[in-house]
């Protein structure tokens, strides 16, 4: 029992919330992309340019906030090369978010060599990280006030409403006059501003520094957390919140003596089961029709991720 | 993977008119373009960088370098095409080359077994651990609607994970002070026959093969169909679900016989990290990407991102520009080839609704 009382004290509420701040971010984003129709899966791209830009700026203007607004443009940045690539001129938006990925990698790396002359990691105690509050960045804070503000968005306000119907019924949308590809458009680079935050809270807020492909998978488990959810920024959050106390688990279990390898897997394992879970329940659901509705001329719905994961190559 | 019909490509001008206007070439001129203007940002001149690149990939003595580089990443840049050939992501050829890497150091480290036979074993054992692993995630789709996509890049995380605890602790050579398993018997040795490794023999049996099944048999037909329209496939009574299923048995499988050739090879043991680092899985996908899941194209794809790769360490040696440029010049080509192609295809379907 003593074991349980360490890994579940009270302690540990602020290191999950730590945790979940940049992935709830991030999922948030990517949720308002599936709501426009867009799969985006350049969250973890976005994030780690974001997670850069942030450090970049702080060191270099000696303010965390500038930081916070130089990841926020930078995710929106890489946001906007999907949004182009994608969007404007029609490429598979699952290989351009995987390629942008990749790029994102690359460039932090070739822009930590150039701009700060380190490998691998950088970091200094003139570094500025974000103020706390009882504990926890403004980020955190900001984070979850956006989830009732984005449901109440989508449910309520007029955009919102459009957003969804650019989703859901393009062809609809579009004989009503809305311009879906300006909703999409900012979808992505709404997307790409939240990551941009998610980033900044992990660079300038969980720690203080950048590393090497730092976000370590978070902007997949934000991708995982969408599908979870369908999109609902409160299912979000409580998909979000799944992963973050796995990673807050994790580390615990290192405290008492397990090897660190279990630390580190525990957060995706403990995803990739909730998402067997939530896919079994949603085939129930759907009783033995193994088809989906077909799919809407140019786009994968929302709703069934598994025909997204096949490509057309037309 | 049709081409515009712009160009009759009988004609020698024809022919070489399309190759111009072949968005792979466009894409690949964009990404040297943008790196060069990254280059100037850096201080360098692309120039000299670039020629830099080029020395240090095909040099006198450097090519070598490139195509020990080129095995592991050919390798995976097939064993992302062969299920991409249908439409199929496999995001998970990290776990599936650590995993046959380490299934191999394992039978290495356990089984005593006399030369040839030891290698058969630790090889074939290495890739039924991928084949296994990468069907994983199909099952998981095909059974109960788990997204092959991300549920095949989650399990490579445990995995990963996995293969670094049993270096680290039951496996690890307690000799030295890093996280790698003890140097392999001389069994388990791949041999090396006039300067050309096993490896890459085994590697050119394996894209014969691929090659083979997929443009002269009826089940690499139906794979090219799939790619091209699933539904259609489907509805012409082709069980799309266990092609996916084998698809992914035979990319895992490939990536595993990687894995498993790559620590069987210099420095014969299994090292933590030595299959993740040099990013061999993501430098594979781009590749099998830019060919368009062609597997004689991720060949020399793959060939062309290896020699990128290792260009870039030549370029960081003469013109202190950082290597990891060769990854931004790979991605970037991706990137505005999606663009191009979709754009094109677009275009041509504008011109025939016109005509």
């Amino acid at each position: 029992m003593s074991v349980l009382a360490e890994l579940l004290d009270a302690s540990i509420v602020p290191s999950i919330l730590r945790a979940l701040t940049p992935v709830l971010l991030a999922a948030l984003g990517g949720a308002i992309c599936a709501k426009a129709g867009v799969f985006n899966v350049g969250l973890e791209g976005f994030m780690l340019v974001g997670a850069f830009a942030a450090v970049a700026g702080s060191w270099f203007t000696g303010s965390a906030w500038v930081g916070v607004l130089a990841g926020m443009l930078a995710g929106a940045a890489m946001a906007a090369l999907l949004a182009i690539a994608s969007v404007k001129y029609g490429g598979d938006e699952i290989i351009v978010g995987i390629a942008l990925n990749l790029l994102a990698v690359g460039l932090t790396a070739f822009l930590l060599r150039t701009v700060f002359g380190k490998q691998g990691t950088f970091t200094d105690p003139d570094l500025q990280g974000l103020p706390t509050i009882l504990g926890q960045t403004p980020l955190t804070y900001l984070a979850w006030l956006l989830v009732p503000v984005l449901a109440v968005f989508l449910r309520r306000h007029v955009w919102g409403f459009r957003l969804q119907g650019v989703g859901e019924a393009p062809e609809a949308a579009r004989s009503l006059g809305v311009d879906t590809a300006r909703y999409r458009y900012g979808a992505v680079l709404v997307s790409g501003l939240l990551c941009g935050l998610g980033g900044a809270q992990l660079s300038l807020g969980n720690v203080v520094l950048f590393s090497h492909n730092m976000t370590a998978g978070r902007g997949w488990v934000a991708v995982v957390a969408v599908l979870l959810a369908q999109a609902a920024p409160v299912g979000v959050l409580f998909a979000a919140l799944l992963f973050a106390t796995a990673e807050a688990l994790g580390f615990r279990l290192q405290g008492v003596g397990l090897p660190s390898q279990i630390a580190q897997a525990t957060p995706y394992v403990l995803t990739l089961v909730a998402l067997i879970v939530a896919s079994m329940r949603a085939r129930r659901a759907l009783g033995r029709a193994p088809t989906a509705p077909p799919p809407s001329e140019d786009r994968p719905p929302v709703a069934d991720p598994a025909a997204s994961t096949h490509l057309s190559r037309e | 993977m049709t081409t515009t019909p712009t160009a009759p490509a009988t004609t020698p001008a024809g022919r070489v008119r399309a190759v111009l206007r072949s968005p792979i070439l466009l894409s690949v001129l964009g990404a040297l373009l943008i790196g060069a203007v990254m280059l100037l940002g850096a201080g360098g001149n692309p120039f000299e960088a670039y020629a830099a690149m080029v020395e240090g990939a095909f040099g006198p003595t450097q090519w070598r370098n490139t195509l020990i580089v080129a095995v592991p990443v050919v390798g995976m840049a097939l064993a992302v095409a062969v299920p991409l050939r249908a439409g199929v992501v496999n995001l998970g050829g990290e776990g599936q080359i650590v995993l046959g890497g380490i299934t191999a150091a394992v039978v290495a480290a356990g089984v005593d077994l006399p030369a040839p036979l030891s290698l058969v074993v630790a090889l074939g054992a290495g890739t039924l651990a991928g084949a296994l692993l990468g069907a994983l995630p199909a099952v998981l789709e095909n059974r109960l609607g788990v997204p092959l996509l991300v549920s095949s890049l989650l399990i490579s995380y445990p995995v990963v994970a996995l293969a670094s605890y049993l270096v680290r602790f039951p496996l690890r050579d307690p000799g030295t002070g890093l996280p790698q398993s003890r140097v392999f018997d001389e069994a388990y040795r791949m041999p090396v026959f006039a300067g050309i490794g096993l490896s890459a023999l085994i590697l050119v049996v394996v894209i014969a093969l691929v090659v083979q099944v997929d443009s002269r048999t009826p089940f690499g037909y139906e794979v090219r169909l799939t790619g091209h329209n699933r539904r259609f496939t489907e509805y012409a009574g082709v069980a799309v679900p266990r092609m996916v299923t084998r698809l992914m048995a035979t990319g895992g499988g490939i990536a595993g016989l990687i894995g498993a050739m790559v620590v069987t090879s210099v420095p014969y043991r299994f090292i933590d990290g030595a299959l993740v680092v040099p990013a061999y899985t993501w430098t594979g996908l781009l590749a099998a990407l830019l060919a368009r899941a062609n597997p004689l194209g991720a060949v020399a794809a793959g060939v062309f991102f290896a020699a990128l790769q290792v260009g870039g360490f030549g370029m960081e040696r003469e013109t202190e520009v950082p290597r990891e440029l060769s990854s931004i010049l790979q991605a970037t080509v991706i990137v505005i080839l999606a663009a191009t192609v979709a754009a094109t295809a677009r275009r041509a379907r504008t011109r025939k609704d016109a005509a």
